[in-house]
């Protein structure tokens, strides 16, 4: 079974959202599952520090061996950050994901109220497999 | 509802990501599938194959009646010898690619892939019609592993009394390995050397136990059908449905060689592929930035104008960039990647080659 930390929140599309507490700026990944589900991530494409986000947007692209995903984004407001290291080493996203392997952070614009929490999303990739 | 291969027990006990493939349930991989390959690269990998189909031709006209289906020249093959060849429509199009046994004089063995292996004993039987010769598909009786990669002879070794030194590529032998019988053959699909071992479906579970266990020392790993893709796309080896179509003639895969037509008689295809220059031409492209060109994407030219589709591509642990093969019709610059024209290199194929 996949790790699902408790502290975080989770989207449908199988990413993770840390650090909503604060309501300030969050941090963004994909989960073990959607890693484990993709394989060896060989190309991650965060979206661009500065751009104004969307919730519900395409906003990036995680390419493993056999597949490409896109990145939803999973709240609205503008990225302040990108991880430059995944960029240049995308096996993080396998080895490390809610470490190392986050992707982006954002400066969000008002909470989304449609995340779930870690026994919701538990629930979703049960009926997944 | 897919089928299991013999060995799907085994491949759950070890945490396998199972796919759907031509109406099987096969292992796409094990673990990590870039390891996978890197161990074939480097020591070797246990995969199986038992998808595959295997269809026996025998009797005294069994040399003929292939021959007349097939556009190899299976009539010269020595008993023991193994030959790649491909099954044509009338028309030249690409039926399935094939490796052919010579078991005995007057017994030859099928090997076909799982895609297609039910339409080629539909039409080997039909074409066999006219000749002394019975068409057998003994598919579901025989498991197929391969181990493959540098070590594999060690490991097999350890095995079987056959004589494994003095097995050419490209032959195959009946014998026994960890007591099971098998026909032994040195081919593969994945650039290097290795064995393909055909057993019965009930004797899999036992051969795959004893092959990991003699293979340990050695680093064998089991490997899917993820690492399998690229390991043959490295080495540039087509693969029916992605480089080889019904659309497609062996000489616009670059394979014209296969054809042969000094052989004597006619057969299904002679009339549409003698003379017939390829359409396409079949490259190979290294991609400059590390976003992976897919089956289908739009190949342009320098001026953005389409010229191909690619029909195979991955990234490349070997070369550590992106690859793919593609028909074009003019020089390459670039693989349209979801509207973003991604510059690409042209290279000879194949992008990878062991070295002996």
């Amino acid at each position: 079974m996949s790790s699902i930390p408790d502290e975080l929140s989770y989207t449908k599309e199988h990413e993770w959202v840390a650090g909503l507490d604060d309501g300030l700026t969050v941090t963004v990944g994909i989960t073990a599952y959607a890693s484990e589900q993709l394989g060896d991530v060989v190309y991650v494409q965060p979206p661009e520090v500065g751009s104004n986000i969307e919730l519900g947007d395409a906003v990036g692209e995680v390419e493993s061996t056999k597949s490409v995903s896109d990145i939803y984004a999973p709240v609205s407001g503008e990225v302040t950050a990108v991880n430059s290291t995944v960029v240049d080493d995308p096996s993080l996203v396998n080895s490390d994901p809610y470490g190392d392997g986050w992707l982006f952070q954002v400066r969000i614009t008002g909470t989304p109220d449609d995340l779930l929490t870690a026994e919701e999303y538990t629930a979703l990739i049960s009926g997944d497999s | 509802m897919s089928r299991p291969t013999p060995l799907h027990e085994v491949h759950k006990s070890l945490g396998a990501t199972l796919t759907d493939f031509a109406g099987w349930l096969m292992p796409l991989r094990y673990g990590s599938e870039s390891a996978e390959h890197t161990a074939v690269r480097t020591a070797a990998g246990l995969f199986d194959l038992s998808h595959m189909g295997e269809i026996h031709v025998t009797g005294a006209g069994a040399a003929d009646a292939l021959d007349y289906a097939l556009v190899g020249n299976l009539g010269a093959l020595e008993p023991g010898r193994a030959r790649y060849t491909m099954m044509c429509e009338a028309d030249g199009g690409i039926v399935d690619d094939l490796i052919v046994y010579r078991l005995a004089p007057e017994e030859f063995m099928v090997c076909a892939n799982a895609s297609n292996y039910l339409r080629v004993a539909r039409e080997l039987t039909d074409r066999a019609k006219a000749f002394d010769a019975v068409v057998d598909d003994r598919s579901d009786a025989y498991a197929l592993l391969a181990v493959q990669g540098p070590r594999s002879q060690e490991i097999v070794a350890k095995l079987t009394d056959a004589d494994l030194a003095n097995l050419k590529y490209y032959t195959g032998l009946p014998g026994t390995v960890a007591g099971v019988d098998a026909l032994i053959a040195r081919t593969g699909y994945t650039g290097e050397d290795g064995f393909e071992l055909f057993v019965a479906a009930d004797d899999a579970v036992e051969l795959w136990g004893a092959l990991m266990e003699a293979g340990a020392a050695e680093g064998l790993v089991p490997a899917g059908l993820s690492a399998r893709d690229t390991l043959r796309l490295e080495a540039g080896m087509p693969l029916y449905g992605n480089e080889l179509t019904s659309a497609t003639t062996p000489m616009d895969a670059g394979l014209g060689r296969v054809v042969r037509f000094d052989k004597q008689g006619d057969f299904v295809g002679r009339a549409a592929l003698d003379g017939a220059e390829p359409a396409k031409r079949l490259v190979g492209l290294v991609m400059k930035g590390r976003r992976v060109p897919r089956h289908g994407f739009a190949v342009v030219d320098a001026d953005g104008a389409v010229v191909g589709e690619v029909t195979s591509g991955a990234p490349s642990p070997s070369i550590g960039r992106p690859i793919a093969m593609a028909y074009v019709t003019a020089t390459p610059a670039a693989v349209d990647i979801r509207g973003s024209h991604e510059p690409v290199d042209v290279v000879d194929l194949p992008f990878y080659r062991r070295k002996k």
